[in-house]
């Protein structure tokens, strides 16, 4: 797979597929189909009929509230143009809660990419254990967020297992960390289970996409003297560089969508201090019932997701591998 | 001769390595479990305790004891089947389409669908919101089945197009020879061909539907029409100090034992799935 199919993928175009060169795309098995008239019309109805009322109408309809003071009964909603966004820049909640969410961003996207990639490389190759550490590595994964989040505020708790770890245990605090009670050290918390809960994922995309690094390509470079780092700079990251892209664009656009550890392991507090920008939205909207506003707040952050998936797809695109790192 | 670029490192390291990072990744599942099985005086004991003693099975009596947890359960499984068998047939349908037909607006009209992939669930909420309300489907089992399908739509239907266009067309072609109309080669050909395609989407779909927790948190409010998720969260409540972990945790082994075993039977299939559709991680 390309470049071209996982940007095309995320954009605009039909066979998009994860970048993984054992998969094999499906356009080319493309055949000339057969022309029928009404028929494939009476197979896709359904599906577009309730996807049309589901998912359409209401992305039109977030961008649409957005320009609203929207209230539950629909004669006292009034347009107020692009008050809920003037309201939003100079709200000073609201740029905590985007910063948070940056925040989380970066410090999970990055532990997520080396450590996933770092276990990818170790279980790379084929032995007995292999199968089961994938299995251990992947178990977060399919674990639902709800639990998992509890499970987080339950060890990150005053008595918890993390404080008798560090202090008791390894002597580095003095065990008795409030974690959740202050903003900064909730945000690690928070961060702890991103990265617990993704490693696994990215781990799978790379195991996946190391399967297509040409092996004759490393030995030859070995032959050639070149070291482990330089073999894996020179060989192995153009070779995955598809995977990388699309692990870090999905990342990104993850990251920013932190909702529910947040909203269970400190539900945006204290006092609103580790709200990010979805605990703010839902608060505002089913809190405050200000469901204008919640929506300025939602497309804000759509758009800001997109531009950086758009930035992300540009740079990756030129520099494609060469040279990078 | 050949060897790994890793052959170099001694295997006994790679091992040690591994071992150190996988039960990092598995500590906490096992405090998890083990608190499920302590009473309330020995949930936080120093040193923490992983052996639970005294162990009990208290808590998993009570989770189960407590008002309606039986119901949330029961709850979770309907809409997880029934949201799973509806967007499998629907979707199953569109993919057939696209992969089998030529139409005008084909590709203008799958391209809208893979809107869905790139749209977060979350920034619908607010509209979704307000039309489960004009639907009079707020509070409802259905509610959560319309919106759980329609989340669903996009992804099936770009896994199954894949699996169907990898069928050859030829065996299409003649059973369409021998009459046979599209619904039939869809029904009789297709669908038991993209076994393992079916597979795939729906034990991904499955899971999201039974561990899903914005929307059921946003759209239900009566125990009669809530699921596991939120039945946890309820245990959990809100506050920090009067939480009973072991109940909280009890009920968490519960839902996800589940998951793990499907999870653990059909590794194969989560495995396409991640590597042949961009799944949302």
């Amino acid at each position: 797979m390309t470049i071209t199919t996982l940007g095309e993928s995320l954009g605009t175009d039909a066979a998009g597929q994860v970048p993984v060169a054992s998969v094999p795309p499906a356009r080319q098995r493309r055949r000339s189909a057969t022309r029928a008239g009404i028929v494939p019309y009476l197979f896709i109805a359904p599906g577009l009929a309730l996807f049309a009322l589901t998912v359409l109408y209401p992305t039109f309809q977030a961008f649409q509230l957005s320009f609203f003071d929207w209230k539950l009964v629909a004669s006292a909603s009034k347009f107020i143009g692009l008050d809920n966004y003037v309201r939003a820049f100079q709200d000073d909640h609201f740029w905590l809660s985007l910063s948070n969410s940056g925040i989380y961003m970066v410090l999970t996207v990055v532990p997520q990419i080396v450590i996933g990639l770092a276990i990818a490389l170790l279980l790379a190759r084929k032995s007995p254990t292999q199968p089961l550490f994938r299995v251990l590595f992947y178990l977060p994964v399919v674990t639902s967020w709800v639990v998992v989040s509890l499970l987080f505020r339950f060890l990150f708790s005053d008595d918890g297992l993390i404080n008798f770890t560090l202090g008791d245990f390894l002597h580095l605090t003095d065990g008795s960390t409030p974690w959740l009670a202050d903003r900064w050290t909730a945000l690690l918390a928070i961060c702890a289970l991103g990265v617990w809960k993704g490693i696994g994922w990215s781990m799978m995309i790379f195991l996946a996409a190391l399967q297509g690094v040409p092996t004759a390509l490393l030995e030859a470079a070995e032959m050639d003297g070149a070291n482990r780092w330089q073999r894996f700079r020179a060989v192995t990251v153009p070779a995955i560089w598809p995977a990388l892209l699309f692990v870090t664009v999905m990342l990104v656009i993850g990251g920013f969508n932190v909702f529910v550890s947040v909203y269970l392991m400190t539900g945006g507090g204290p006092a609103g201090r580790t709200d990010v920008l979805l605990t703010y939205m839902y608060s505002q909207a089913f809190e405050n019932l200000d469901f204008g506003y919640g929506s300025a707040i939602a497309v804000l952050l759509t758009i800001i997701v997109f531009v950086l998936s758009v930035v992300q797809l540009r740079v990756f695109r030129d520099r494609n591998g060469e040279g990078a790192l | 001769m050949r060897r790994s670029r890793w052959a170099a490192l001694p295997a006994a390291a790679r091992i040690i390595l591994l071992s150190v990072g996988a039960i990092i990744m598995i500590i906490p599942f096992l405090y998890m479990v083990s608190t499920s099985f302590k009473t309330a005086t020995y949930v936080f004991t120093t040193p923490p305790e992983f052996i639970p003693d005294p162990a009990t099975t208290a808590n998993y009596e009570q989770a189960f004891s407590t008002g309606d947890f039986g119901r949330y359960f029961l709850n979770s499984l309907i809409v997880a089947t029934i949201s799973t068998a509806i967007s499998l047939l629907v979707s199953s349908m569109m993919a057939y389409a696209f992969a089998r037909f030529t139409f005008r607006g084909k590709e203008a009209i799958f391209r809208v669908l893979l809107l869905g992939l790139m749209i977060p669930a979350i920034m619908l909420i607010i509209p979704q919101f307000i039309l489960a309300k004009n639907l009079h489907l707020l509070d409802s089992l259905g509610g959560l089945i319309l919106f759980y399908v329609a989340g669903s739509l996009s992804l099936n239907t770009f896994l199954l197009r894949g699996f169907f266009e990898s069928i050859p067309a030829e065996l299409d072609q003649a059973m369409q020879v021998d009459g046979a109309g599209a619904w039939r080669r869809y029904w009789r050909l297709a669908l038991p061909l993209a076994k393992p395609g079916l597979a795939t989407a729906t034990i991904f779909t499955f899971l999201a539907c039974w561990d899903e927790f914005t929307l059921a948190l946003t759209l239900t409010n009566s125990p009669e029409n809530q699921t596991l998720p939120i039945a946890i969260r309820l245990f959990a409540g809100s506050g920090n100090n009067a939480v009973q972990w072991g109940l909280v945790f009890a009920a968490s082994v519960i839902a996800v034992v589940p998951v793990i075993i499907v999870f653990l039977v059909f590794q194969r299939y989560f495995v396409q799935g991640l590597t042949s559709g961009a799944i949302k991680g």
